[in-house]
């Protein structure tokens, strides 16, 4: 009975979800380790397509393992943003309370300033297979650096 | 003219008035609400642009930085040194022209770190001949003409768009020089940046 109960209920849930009733944003507020907005789960990147696009668009400002006008990346899926030590961030990202979920890093390479009003970030990636790959990329060194 | 015309055209004209006069009592009662609304909508915006454009002063910064650690580094031939001071000072005019941006926008431009900060950032002393400095050169300066290429969409003021191109063309034509240097493979597919 209770299985059956647990069934419907999700079965209830799925259709809302596709329904639209509820909303993405509205299912990730019930998730405490998740702060700030939240997108919905994108199809697995690319890493290595990712690589090369980190090469080309991300490395005028940022490495792996070093902060340079942009901090460090190495580990940055599910870190806290405005946390890397030794780098300064602006005001807003500082507070912004995010955390870099693959979903919260695919809203911020889409729109920086729109994620985050006020952040120096400008760089977009408006192409929704870029951004996978890049968060692919950055997915695979979240190790620290022997 | 009928009756009945004439009748139609005082009534649109009536309401016509009226309709006027309304749009000029309603535009009277809005102005300062929308007129503060703009003001802090332009502002804001002008923020933020001065935001996007800090972070590309803080790049001229690391490339000026970056040419001072190679021409105090020794590994540079005399025979080099004077385009590498050119392509610097195009970095400089950068970021002088970058900082009246920024100041007129109503923010304060970014300073710069020390060289040895730049150094740590750049990992100089791992530099030991002068192909490392053209790697680290043509690196950077593929960067950053990546980087303003990226800065043309998020700045709304369209004024800055010819400003920030200007910049990433310099820049690719500075990573010209190093490809040939280097004599890389000049890539077959366009477009080479962005």
């Amino acid at each position: 009975m209770e299985s059956n109960i647990f069934r419907s209920s999700i079965g209830i849930v799925c259709a809302m979800m596709a329904s639209g009733v509820l909303a993405p944003d509205a299912i990730g507020q019930t998730i405490p380790v998740k702060k700030g907005p939240v997108a919905q789960a994108q199809p697995v990147g690319d890493a290595i397509a990712g690589a090369k696009l980190y090469e080309r668009k991300c490395t005028g400002c940022h490495s792996l393992d070093a902060n340079s006008v942009g901090p460090s990346h190495r580990g940055v899926v599910g870190r806290r943003a405005g946390s890397v030590a030794g780098y300064s961030y602006s005001k807003p990202l500082g507070k912004s309370k995010l955390i870099w979920t693959e979903a919260n890093l695919d809203l911020w390479l889409k729109s920086p300033p729109k994620l985050v009003p006020g952040t120096r970030m400008g760089l977009q990636l408006p192409d929704a297979t870029e951004r996978r790959n890049v968060i692919a990329f950055l997915s695979k060194n979240t190790a620290p650096k022997p | 003219m009928t009756e009945s015309n004439t009748n139609r055209r005082n009534i649109l004209t009536g309401a016509a008035t009226l309709s006027a006069g309304g749009l000029l009592a309603l535009a009277a009662s809005a102005t300062p609400a929308a007129a503060r609304s703009t003001r802090k909508s332009s502002a804001k915006a002008a923020g933020q642009d001065a935001e996007l454009l800090n972070a590309a002063i803080a790049l001229e910064h690391q490339g000026i930085g970056a040419y001072d650690i190679a021409l105090g580094s020794g590994l540079v031939p005399a025979s080099a040194t004077d385009l590498v001071k050119t392509i610097q000072g195009h970095h400089k005019q950068h970021r002088d022209d970058l900082a009246a941006a920024v100041t007129r926008l109503g923010g304060k431009p970014v300073e710069s770190k020390t060289i040895a900060d730049y150094a740590k950032e750049l990992n100089a002393a791992s530099i030991t001949s002068l192909t490392d400095i053209q790697r680290l050169a043509l690196r950077l300066e593929t960067g950053a003409a990546n980087a303003y290429l990226g800065l043309i969409a998020p700045l709304s003021d369209s004024g800055l768009h010819l400003l920030v191109a200007q910049m990433a063309a310099d820049e690719a034509s500075h990573a010209a020089i190093f490809i040939l240097d280097l004599k890389e493979a000049y890539p077959a597919k366009a477009p080479l940046y962005g």
